[in-house]
Parts: structure tokens; C-alpha cells; sequence
């Protein structure tokens, strides 16, 4: 029960996260669209990063 | 009746064979009683996500018996009378240790997927009340089993399609054939993940490793689409074998600015530093293996539980939607998803690729010793101290 909400905290920690990586990213590829490729880059290790971290989570969870 | 329904769930069955062999073996629930549709489809996930000592495509019932229809692997085993070879298929398809084979003065069953060997004296395996063999202990197993065999598969793939590309290279510039794939993405690999990430001078060293390790991973990741039913890099023991090969490179490469900003971080209170030190060396000995081993793992198989629960919604949603309602529901749904699955193959290769480059950049990263003083002849953090401290 408890691992199951946890799970769900985990997921909309993440989804949070996510959002703003995102968010910010196209910000900043609005700004200065000569960037992109390496917002791009950045912003796919960072997701990675963080997504390491919520299937960590969630495994360990698990 | 009986036969309308059967041939419905053959024309069924025929459907999902077109679409997927990895919906196979979803059996009948109403000829074996108490299962319920929702559990087989459970089970066979579960074991469809667990190695296995046989290639298992699909399974049948015809005249009242199950036929299943693969292909054995060879069982090499290191038991209390010393190596035993046999072939997997004197097991008949059993996973319940039921059917007993004796080789080499030793007997063996076949436990979820798990050789077990018979203590002296048993003849048959006996469970506790938690479903764990009482009689029986496992083996030293270095069976060829399905992923043992799929990454055999794919290093043999690789090795000649490498090897004939590198060849034309000798011959002309320009590949042909194949190697004109080939050619853009090991330049990307080069352009894109090695030299920005470990930088201009020591890129070329780690490059064949880099590429070695993304086209396995794809190769892979691709090859547990197909239908044959792989889930190599959804293994826990292969993803983490490519974690510790990149933990070996990068501590073995790591120069001396690499130690010196792990064990000694310059520029932090003396006070600071040894806590800095705990953080540091549990991020590169336990945190970026790991990160690495589990994205890798829980992405794939988390792919491959979707595609197969989204194919599996034709049986469970089967009386409520009916037959052509959940087939198309299923069909639809696990097509996209495999698309996605498609990219998510070549994302996480990419992934992986890209964070053990940065991590073997960080370790050989050569830093301007002259670093800026303050005021009061403190040296000041440059950029790449503080990125460290973040990944």
C-alpha cells in the first residue's frame, strides 16, 4: 500500500521535473534558436539524470 | 459452439502471429479452470521478462494436448559431480520442476526458469508452503540461455559488419552496401558523444568503446522488438556488466585532477573537504553505475511489460468490448506504442553512450592549473568544478 503511494510521489516528483526541463528548454530554444542542438543535448542528460533517479526510486520501491 | 469459439481463437491467435510473436502461449483460460484470463497474462509477462533456457515462440492445444513450438538451448552446469552438458529440451517444456533428467550421476529439475539440482537420495523436488524447493539447490549455471545466446548473436552481427566495413575503408573512401548506414551514425557517435563530451585531445582512446557499447545496445534494444521474444538489455546482470565496464574505464583513466577533485576537492573549506570526499567517491564507485544500470533496465523492460499488457487487453477486454472492439482497441494501442518503443531503443543507447562519455570525461579532464585568486589569495572555483559536483 504504502510503496504504491510512494510510487505515485515518485512519478508526479518526476513528471514535475520533467515538466520544467522541458518548459525551460523550449524557452530557451525561443530565445536563441541558434542553441538548440546544444539545449537540446543538455536538456536529454538532464532528463536522463533525473529518470535514472525516479526508476531508481522506483525500483528500489518496488 | 465449441468449435465457433475455437475458431475464433485461432483466427485470433493468427492475427496476434502477424502482429507479434510475443503474444503467443497466451493460452485459453476456461480449459484449465481456476486461471483467469488476468493471471495468465501476468504470468507470461513475468516470464517473458525473465531469461530463459529455451527459445519459446508459441504454444497450441490440439486434441487435448499442449503442443509448444521454439527451440532448445544447450544447459552447461558446474553440479556436485562436475560439469554436466545436456539440451534443454529433456526438460519438455517444464518450469514446475515436475520432469526430472538425470545426467552425470546427478538429477535435475527446471524451477522458473531455474536449473536446480536434486539432493543425494530425492527423486522428486518438494516445496515449502512458500513455493520454494525444500530438496533442491541451485547450480553454478553457464547455460547458453535466450540472452546468453542473443548477445552471441549480436557480437557476431557486429563483428562482421564492422570488420567489412573497416575493410572497404582500406580499399576506397566511400563504403558500399550496408556500411553506408553505418558510416553516419559511428560519425555521430565520434562528432556528437565523444568529442564534445571528452574533449579534443583524448576522445580518439575512448572511442572504440563508445561505439562498441552504443551499437550493442541498439542492436539489442531493437532486437527485443522482434518478435523472437529476446529481453537481453532488459536483463539486469547485462546492463549491469555495462555499467562496470564504464566504472572500470573511467576510475582506470581518471588523471590526477580526477583523485585529487574526488578525495581533496581544492578550493572548500579544509572542514568541508572530507564530507565532499564521502559524496564524491559514493557518486562514481555507486551512484553513476548504478543510474546507469537501472535507467537502461527499467526502461526496456518497462517497454516491453507495455507492449505486451497492451497486446494482451485483446483477451481481457475481450468480453466487455468484444473480440473486434479489444483486437482493434489492442492493435492500435501497441502499434504506437512499438513506434515509441522504437525511438526509446535508440534513445537509451544514445543515453547510455552519451553519460559514460561524460563521465570519462570528467575523470581525464585536464584543468587549468592557474586557477584565478580572489582578493585574499583564495583560489576561485572554475566551471568544471562545479559541473562535477552536479552529476
Amino acid at each position: 500500500m504504502y510503496n504504491l503511494i510512494g510510487a505515485g510521489l515518485i512519478v508526479i516528483g518526476a513528471g514535475i521535473g520533467l515538466g520544467q526541463i522541458g518548459g525551460k528548454a523550449m524557452e530557451g530554444i525561443a530565445r536563441q534558436p541558434e542553441a538548440t542542438g546544444k539545449i537540446q543535448t543538455a536538456m536529454i542528460i538532464i532528463a536522463a539524470l533525473l529518470e535514472g533517479l525516479a526508476f531508481g526510486a522506483l525500483f528500489l520501491g518496488k | 459452439m465449441m468449435q465457433v469459439s475455437n475458431t475464433i481463437k485461432t483466427l485470433l491467435q493468427l492475427l496476434i502471429l502477424c502482429f507479434s510473436l510475443q503474444s503467443f502461449a497466451l493460452s485459453d483460460s476456461e480449459k484449465e479452470g481456476t486461471v483467469t484470463t488476468k493471471a495468465e497474462v501476468d504470468a507470461y509477462i513475468q516470464h517473458h521478462i525473465k531469461d530463459a533456457h529455451d527459445f519459446h515462440l508459441f504454444s497450441y492445444t490440439s486434441n487435448g494436448e499442449r503442443k509448444h513450438v521454439g527451440f532448445p538451448l544447450p544447459v552447461i552446469v558446474w553440479s556436485s559431480n562436475g560439469l554436466t552438458t545436456f539440451m534443454s529440451s529433456a526438460f519438455h517444456h517444464d518450469d514446475d520442476g515436475k520432469v526430472v533428467v538425470e545426467r552425470n550421476g546427478s538429477s535435475f529439475v527446471k524451477l522458473h526458469s531455474k536449473i536446480y539440482e536434486l539432493n543425494a537420495g530425492a527423486s522428486q523436488v518438494e516445496f515449502d508452503e512458500t513455493h520454494h524447493a525444500t530438496n533442491a539447490h541451485k547450480v553454478l549455471d553457464f547455460s547458453i540461455t535466450k540472452s546468453v545466446m542473443g548477445i552471441l548473436l549480436v557480437g557476431l552481427f557486429m563483428l562482421m559488419v564492422f570488420s567489412s566495413l573497416a575493410r572497404q575503408y582500406a580499399n576506397k573512401k566511400v563504403p558500399t552496401g550496408f556500411g553506408r548506414v553505418l558510416e553516419p551514425l559511428v560519425i555521430y557517435v565520434r562528432d556528437e558523444i565523444a568529442l564534445p563530451n571528452i574533449g579534443e585531445k583524448k576522445y580518439r582512446k575512448f572511442t572504440g568503446y563508445l561505439l562498441t557499447v552504443f551499437f550493442f545496445i541498439w542492436i539489442l534494444n531493437l532486437l527485443g522488438l522482434t518478435p523472437f521474444g529476446f529481453n537481453v538489455t532488459g536483463q539486469l546482470a547485462v546492463t549491469a556488466a555495462l555499467a562496470i565496464f564504464t566504472l572500470i574505464i573511467y576510475t582506470v583513466s581518471g588523471n590526477k585532477d580526477y583523485w585529487m577533485h574526488m578525495l581533496w576537492m581544492p578550493g572548500v573549506p579544509v572542514l568541508i573537504r572530507p564530507v565532499l570526499a564521502i559524496i564524491e567517491l559514493a557518486g562514481a564507485f555507486i551512484i553513476k553505475p548504478f543510474s546507469l544500470l537501472v535507467r537502461l533496465f527499467a526502461n526496456i523492460s518497462a517497454g516491453h511489460i507495455v507492449v505486451m499488457s497492451l497486446i494482451a487487453i485483446m483477451f481481457t477486454l475481450k468480453d466487455s468490448l468484444g473480440v473486434v472492439g479489444a483486437t482493434g482497441l489492442s492493435l492500435v494501442l501497441s502499434f504506437f506504442i512499438t513506434l515509441i518503443e522504437v525511438l526509446v531503443a535508440f534513445l537509451q543507447a544514445y543515453i547510455f553512450t552519451m553519460l559514460s562519455a561524460l563521465f570519462i570525461g570528467m575523470a581525464v579532464a585536464e584543468h587549468d592549473h592557474e586557477h584565478e585568486h580572489d582578493s585574499h589569495g583564495h583560489e576561485l572555483q572554475d566551471a568544471e568544478d562545479v559541473r562535477g559536483d552536479f552529476i
